[in-house]
């Protein structure tokens, strides 16, 4: 009975696990040409995406320390899905990298603690979680060997993941001296206003705002974005914030339920500050990757928005909100990674008069940020409105004002790339790109997803039925 | 009838259009779907005074509901009022003739047609929404086709008008929507929220409540009609746009706001409307003043039409504030007539254009005698615009002055006389204009080699020019259309009044 359990309960989990040893039995065994191989694991990630939809299960095992339920169960389907999208892209970058399988190996190590994470029942399984899904995406940013920017940012994001780690430790290491526990159940027991307990509180929102990018501890975001291969700033920016995010609306409203009043107002000045900053540099970027870093930071922000709501509504939104960024975003990383593979060009002023030489990229990238903008008939419209509404569900019209008025600055700077791409003259625009078919799969993919996700509203019912909240 | 076929129409011509070759097919099936909007809009009048004349008194006509958002309590409601019917008519009528002005539409055809038979979409979805969800998805879907036809197709410096136009009606929706949520939290059946105008109108949203979020839906819908000081994106987006894009952005997007002002933030507010009617009645009084006189300074033609556009949604708002029935009514007329006129201006101003190559007034005369056809058609939509008996404008303006006299507050006297004052500066920029461009000498010798309009010219022109003239000779069956409408509006309003 007890096998029975391990199996179907950590059933995603061995699954990947299943993968990356296939991967290490492929890499001892003979060369096989890199196209093959690829095509091989997006098969294998493929599967893994479908084996994670059949048989839900729902339980806790290791003495509570490793729970799962339908929730949390679709919360990994949709990194996975996530992971594969990203694979799939990445297809014309890493056919000619000789590290391709170690790249796969490391990518589902950091996949599978971010698993760990999101089942933790208990602060240690967390934290060991977070670690191993961190420290292997340091070793992957440092990708392109070859590039002093990419060790640059590898090294940036160790240190800050470092100090991000230490203060949770701190906070963990208060959490436990002030309420005995490490289980997350009986931490929620005794969580008062206690000031140390607040003190702790206060350490492990720095900790979580680093690793989600929240405007203070968001200064490492754009470097890091910038240098890494874009295959893992893709992987840093949906999967890993998704990840940590999932965590921290479970942590919030379940362990620090007690104390909803206090991390309410604090979140409510973290979300202004943070899609106010975030929406303020992108305007200035150049680099798409820092310009897509600064607006991942803004869209951080809306999701806080929608975490103060504290409602089933709250939880539901951020969830479903994730799921569309992850496809659009996705489907904007997506473009400008083919277009930097083949090229080289990185920057939104190489993309003026991108229309007249690829318009099917362009409608991809155009649908893409008018999702992230929030512009209907796409998802992003549907996830932003229900954020924003969940954040207006306890009467902060005051929040939603500003959150709806930057708006309208996050508009003018996806705009202000939608222009290049369709208004400005270039003498020498990006020549026509011929474009594999296995990142094309993935545009189509996202862009499925981006008008479907919205338009058809049994996602977020279904989502809305898992949620819980109070 | 079954309403969504206005959403479902439009979207299946605009896919369709995708996988057209070549401008012959584009503009075959985009002409094809925009007849077939034009008749089914034409039935649905029909059918809905057939409704009326069988006894059918419910407010809203072919309803259809159905669940779109369960947990949020959000429906795909759809039904029309006599209100709606008149702006699905005029929406119809401009869409159509802004097909048959693109008709050589040289580049990117396929895209250019696709986005002008999507934005139509929006508004036909707009204007039969009776859920504030569906309403506002359907208002932004109407914004961004604008920026690209702005920013692609047009002329002069169209990125930065593509861009102030897309950021202050984007300013507008992101308004309208602090005044949605705050009204859906403020509803209350059965401990859920709800989204449905019916079910809002038929409830009182406590005073504070509507004081506080009047404002974020008034303002937001008036930056869609030009509600002075938030005008500044209409001149400047008429002006670039491409003369299709400038007839839809002055024919049917400016009465987005003006139908959203008054089906969402009047009638599910009337206690606020009330406070708040001095402040419109200001503002559009200002508008109404301020952009006659900013049409006289004007030297290109594009200008002259999208400042006195100003000055005539100022005349729809005023029609609101004043808050009688006659005045709402003449708002609604006033709607429908600005929409035709303006598009039929921005129409002859386009054909004047593709064939001259100048907008400038000095530069332009004489044009009566070398194209005649052309030049009859903006001198009746500068003489609707001045307000001449026999064309719809004469009614429209007449009707908001006779509501708006009704109201026996001494400020409100006052705004109306200026207002009434305006029409004579109207006259004189019109004439002025007018008389410039097509009479007098021929100023170029290259205008003798100029040919009048083609069939697709003519036919745009009359069918807007029919539209005009129906209102303008027999206004009895669009006050009787709009009337029920307005009834109900001033219900609202009255109950407001006795809960004081």
């Amino acid at each position: 009975m007890i096998v029975n359990d391990f199996f179907m309960l950590m059933k995603q989990e061995l699954m990947i696990f299943v993968i990356i040893f296939i991967l290490l039995f492929i890499k001892i065994g003979k060369d096989r040409s890199a196209e093959n191989l690829l095509y091989f694991i997006n098969a294998l990630l493929l599967i893994n995406v479908i084996s994670g939809f059949i048989l839900p299960s729902e339980g806790m095992i290791f003495s509570d320390m490793f729970k799962t339920n339908s929730l949390i169960m679709l919360e990994k389907n949709i990194l996975n899905i996530g992971t594969l999208i990203i694979s799939m892209q990445s297809y014309s970058w890493l056919k000619n990298h000789k590290h391709m399988i170690e790249f796969y190996i490391l990518l589902l190590s950091t996949l599978m603690g971010m698993f760990f994470m999101i089942s933790s029942g208990n602060v240690l399984m967390f934290y060991l979680g977070l670690e191993l899904s961190t420290i292997p995406l340091a070793a992957i940013a440092n990708f392109d060997l070859d590039k002093r920017k990419s060790s640059e940012a590898a090294f940036k994001f160790i240190i800050s993941s470092a100090f991000s780690s230490g203060l949770l430790l701190f906070g963990i290491s208060l959490i436990y001296g002030t309420t005995g526990s490490l289980t997350f159940s009986e931490i929620g027991q005794h969580i008062t206003s206690n000031p140390l307990q607040i003190f702790a509180f206060v350490l492990l929102l720095a900790g979580f705002s680093f690793k989600i990018s929240v405007v203070p501890f968001h200064l490492w975001t754009a470097d890091v974005y910038e240098g890494a291969p874009i295959a893992v700033t893709s992987y840093l920016s949906v999967i890993s914030k998704g990840a940590v995010l999932f965590v921290f609306v479970s942590v919030l409203y379940t362990v620090f339920k007690p104390i909803t009043e206090i991390w309410y107002n604090m979140l409510f000045l973290l979300s202004i500050v943070t899609i106010l900053i975030g929406n303020l540099f992108a305007i200035r970027q150049e680099n798409f990757k820092r310009f897509l870093a600064f607006s991942s930071i803004a869209q951080v922000g809306f999701i806080l928005v929608g975490i103060t709501g504290s409602s089933q509504m709250g939880s539901a939104s951020v969830i479903y909100f994730v799921l569309i960024y992850i496809f659009s975003n996705l489907g904007a990383f997506g473009v400008v990674s083919i277009v930097s593979a083949l090229t080289g060009k990185e920057n939104i002023s190489d993309y003026k008069a991108f229309y007249k030489t690829n318009p099917m990229l362009s409608w991809v990238l155009t649908i893409a940020l008018f999702s992230l903008a929030g512009v209907p008939p796409t998802a992003g419209f549907f996830g932003k409105f229900f954020l924003l509404m969940a954040g207006a569900a306890k009467g902060n019209y005051i929040l939603i004002t500003i959150a709806a008025l930057n708006m309208i600055i996050s508009f003018y700077y996806y705009l202000r790339v939608v222009k290049a791409i369709f208004m400005d003259e270039n003498n020498q625009p990006i020549e026509k790109l011929h474009v594999p078919i296995l990142p094309k799969l993935a545009l189509l993919i996202c862009v499925i997803g981006i008008v479907c996700i919205g338009l058809m509203s049994g996602v977020y019912e279904y989502i809305y039925s898992l949620s819980t909240g109070f | 009838m079954n309403l969504s076929l206005l959403i479902i129409l439009p979207f299946i011509t605009a896919i369709v259009i995708l996988f057209c070759n070549g401008l012959k097919q584009v503009r075959t099936v985009a002409l094809i779907g925009s007849a077939v909007q034009l008749i089914m809009a034409i039935m649905l009048l029909i059918q809905y005074w057939n409704e009326r004349a069988i006894g059918n008194i419910s407010q809203m006509v072919f309803e259809y509901s159905c669940v779109w958002f369960a947990p949020l309590n959000i429906n795909f409601h759809i039904g029309v009022d006599g209100i709606s019917v008149a702006m699905i008519l005029l929406t119809a009528f401009v869409v159509i003739a802004g097909v048959l002005v693109s008709w050589t539409m040289e580049t990117l055809n396929k895209e250019f047609f696709f986005l002008l038979i999507f934005l139509s979409m929006g508004a036909y979805g707009f204007f039969i929404s009776l859920d504030l969800f569906t309403l506002f998805f359907f208002l932004e879907v109407a914004v961004i086709p604008k920026f690209l036809l702005i920013g692609i197709w047009g002329s002069g410096k169209k990125e930065y008008s593509a861009m102030k136009l897309a950021l202050m009606l984007m300013g507008g929706s992101a308004l309208v929507f602090v005044g949605l949520s705050g009204l859906y939290f403020n509803t209350n059946i059965n401990g859920t929220h709800s989204f449905d105008v019916m079910q809002i109108s038929k409830m009182h949203i406590p005073l504070e409540a509507q004081l506080l979020f009047f404002p974020f839906a008034f303002v937001g819908f008036g930056i869609f009609t030009a509600l002075f000081p938030f005008h500044t994106w209409v001149p400047d987006g008429h002006s670039s746009a491409p003369t299709a894009a400038s007839m839809f952005l002055a024919g049917i997007s400016m009465k987005l706001g003006g139908y959203g002002c008054l089906r969402v933030a009047t009638y599910l507010m009337p206690d606020a409307a009330h406070a708040y009617s001095w402040v419109i009645i200001l503002l559009a009084t200002i508008a109404i003043i301020y952009g006659a006189f900013a049409t006289m300074m004007q030297t290109d033609l594009k200008y002259i039409n999208a400042y006195s556009s100003v000055s005539h949604c100022g005349f729809v708002l005023l029609g609101i504030g004043m808050l009688t029935q006659t005045s709402i009514t003449g708002a609604v007329l006033q709607m429908v007539s600005h929409g035709l006129m303006t598009a039929l201006f921005f129409a002859a101003i386009g054909m004047i254009y593709s064939r001259t190559h100048t907008r400038m007034v000095e530069q332009l005369g004489g044009l009566l005698k070398v194209i005649p056809f052309i030049s009859s058609v903006f001198v009746i939509a500068g003489l609707c615009s001045l307000g001449l008996p026999g064309f719809s404008g004469f009614v429209a303006e007449m009707t908001v002055f006779m509501g708006s006299w009704q109201n026996p507050d001494t400020m409100y006297r006052t705004a109306t006389i200026l207002a009434c004052a305006s029409i004579v500066v109207t006259a004189v920029y019109i004439l002025r204009a007018a008389g410039k461009t097509v009479m007098g000498p021929i100023t170029d010798e290259h205008y003798f080699h100029l040919t009048d309009a083609t069939w697709n010219e003519k036919l745009a022109a009359i069918i807007l020019i029919t539209g005009i003239v129906a209102i303008g000779v027999a206004p009895f069956w669009l006050n009787d259309l709009v009337t029920p409408g307005t009834e109900q509006i001033m219900q609202q309003l009255a109950q407001a009044i006795s809960l004081k």
